[in-house]
């Protein structure tokens, strides 16, 4: 089953630690955002591979987009 | 011999130099640990010049920073172009997408009033018990705009207790909101608010403006500039207005305020004993709001099936962003996929119109 990371909140891709094709457990890092000069940690929802990534850093993002997919 | 008696050195007394020290402490504060240094350093230096001698400098009629202080502060003029930049900076969508949380923003002004009460009981008058209540919102143009009318010989030591207290934050509220919550309820994941729609942010600030100052007239130059900037935003059409509000006028009238806030604390003004219950009794004023916003979101709690994170209630102070990121960083700690900080915005920004709905009810009871 695929679920998509969302963005918790508007903000800037700081950075990203997965890649493409990468296995990922649940509440692992995926990425970070910057808010409001704060940095915001986004974690994986479940257990799986990494198949798409849709932002890369520098990217401004909106609440709710798709920042990446998992493939559990 | 004229040439001797106009050295400044000759005249300079105990109390400069004790203020001198308070200067630097500032200029250090700022440039070193880079605490508000875009407040600090001003407002340093300024309280550097206003301590030296015989240089005139505020001087009524002739001194330079007298003339800063008297034409931008006593006029009423820098605190509301503050205001106006602020509105042009601010996202309302939060507050719009939760307005249940504005309850939160209000409850959090509990500290204002109940200094008001304690700082009478100390002994001071009624003009300055309500300066130094509404340092409980941490909000420093509010509180030089409400010092400036009612009590100017404490301008200086509130501002500075209200910029001090919103850099304090993240270390004064966190005790609080883990005294009064727990590790369940910190933990409290919070459902999305519903979209907010460009024509809501669009009507706001016009709609906030009608009832704001129907309600609260004295409160119309910080409200009314507030919302001006906001629309300025909102509208899309003046995005040079909004980019000058928030961006250069900011930082003109920025240099103008931190100058003047400082020249106001000559040793005279400030070397007082009831200076120092003026950070007491603001400190307290500032950790009951946080106590209040917690209390009333776990109030809420018990009438509402979708939870609030009572830590929420802490951004009801008006120190506008640090309150939020405070409530997003303990509200992580409990859970780290807690994301708070747009839900903490909102109380946040309610708690800003707030204490300046507070300061404009002490105005229209107490101002001349």
């Amino acid at each position: 089953m695929a679920e998509d990371v969302l963005a918790p909140l508007a903000g800037k891709v700081l950075s990203v630690a997965v890649s493409v094709g990468d296995t990922v457990e649940e509440d692992d890092e995926v990425l970070v955002l910057e808010a409001m000069k704060m940095e915001t940690v986004v974690y994986a929802p479940l257990d799986g591979e990494v198949t798409a990534l849709a932002v890369k850093v520098g990217d401004q993002v909106e609440e709710d987009d798709t920042l990446a997919t998992i493939n559990g | 011999m004229a040439f001797v008696e106009q050295l400044g050195i000759l005249s300079v007394t105990p109390g400069m130099v004790a203020m001198w020290a308070i200067a630097l402490t500032l200029l250090y504060l700022a440039i070193a640990k880079e605490h508000e240094p875009l407040l600090l350093l001003p407002i340093g230096f300024g309280i550097l010049l206003a301590n030296l001698p015989l240089t005139g400098l505020m001087t009524p009629e002739e001194g330079l920073l007298w003339r800063f202080y008297r034409y931008g502060v006593e006029w009423e003029v820098i605190p509301p172009l503050v205001f106006l930049g602020l509105g042009a900076h601010t996202d309302f969508g939060p507050l719009l997408s939760q307005p249940r949380l504005v309850f939160l923003g209000a409850a959090a002004q509990g500290g204002v009033y109940l200094t008001f009460f304690a700082a009478q009981a100390f002994g001071f008058s009624l003009e300055e018990a309500a300066t130094i209540g509404i340092i409980g919102g941490a909000d420093g143009p509010t509180t030089i705009f409400l010092a400036a009318q009612l009590a100017p010989h404490l301008l200086g030591a509130c501002a500075v207790a209200a910029y001090s207290y919103m850099a304090l934050a993240p270390i004064i509220q966190p005790p609080i909101m883990r005294l009064l919550t727990t590790e369940q309820e910190r933990a409290i994941r919070m459902k999305k608010g519903r979209k907010v729609t460009a024509r809501e942010k669009l009507l706001f600030p016009i709609a906030a403006t009608l009832v704001i100052i129907l309600l609260v007239p004295a409160s119309a130059p910080l409200i009314g500039m507030f919302m001006l900037g906001n629309l300025f935003r909102e509208s899309k059409v003046v995005e040079r207005l909004a980019e000058t509000a928030q961006d250069a006028l900011m930082n003109i009238v920025t240099i103008f305020l931190g100058v003047s806030v400082g020249a106001t604390m000559s040793a005279d003004n400030f070397l007082r004993s009831d200076v120092i219950f003026i950070f007491v009794l603001g400190l307290v004023a500032f950790a009951v709001s946080t106590a209040c916003g917690l209390v009333l979101a776990k109030l809420m709690n018990l009438v509402t099936s979708d939870k609030i994170n009572p830590l929420v209630g802490a951004a009801g102070v008006s120190a506008v962003p640090m309150a939020a990121r405070v409530v997003h960083k303990i509200g992580a700690e409990a859970n780290k996929k807690n994301y708070l900080l747009m839900f903490a915005m909102g109380p946040n920004l309610a708690g800003v119109i707030g204490t300046v709905i507070a300061a404009g009810i002490f105005l229209s009871m107490l101002g001349g």
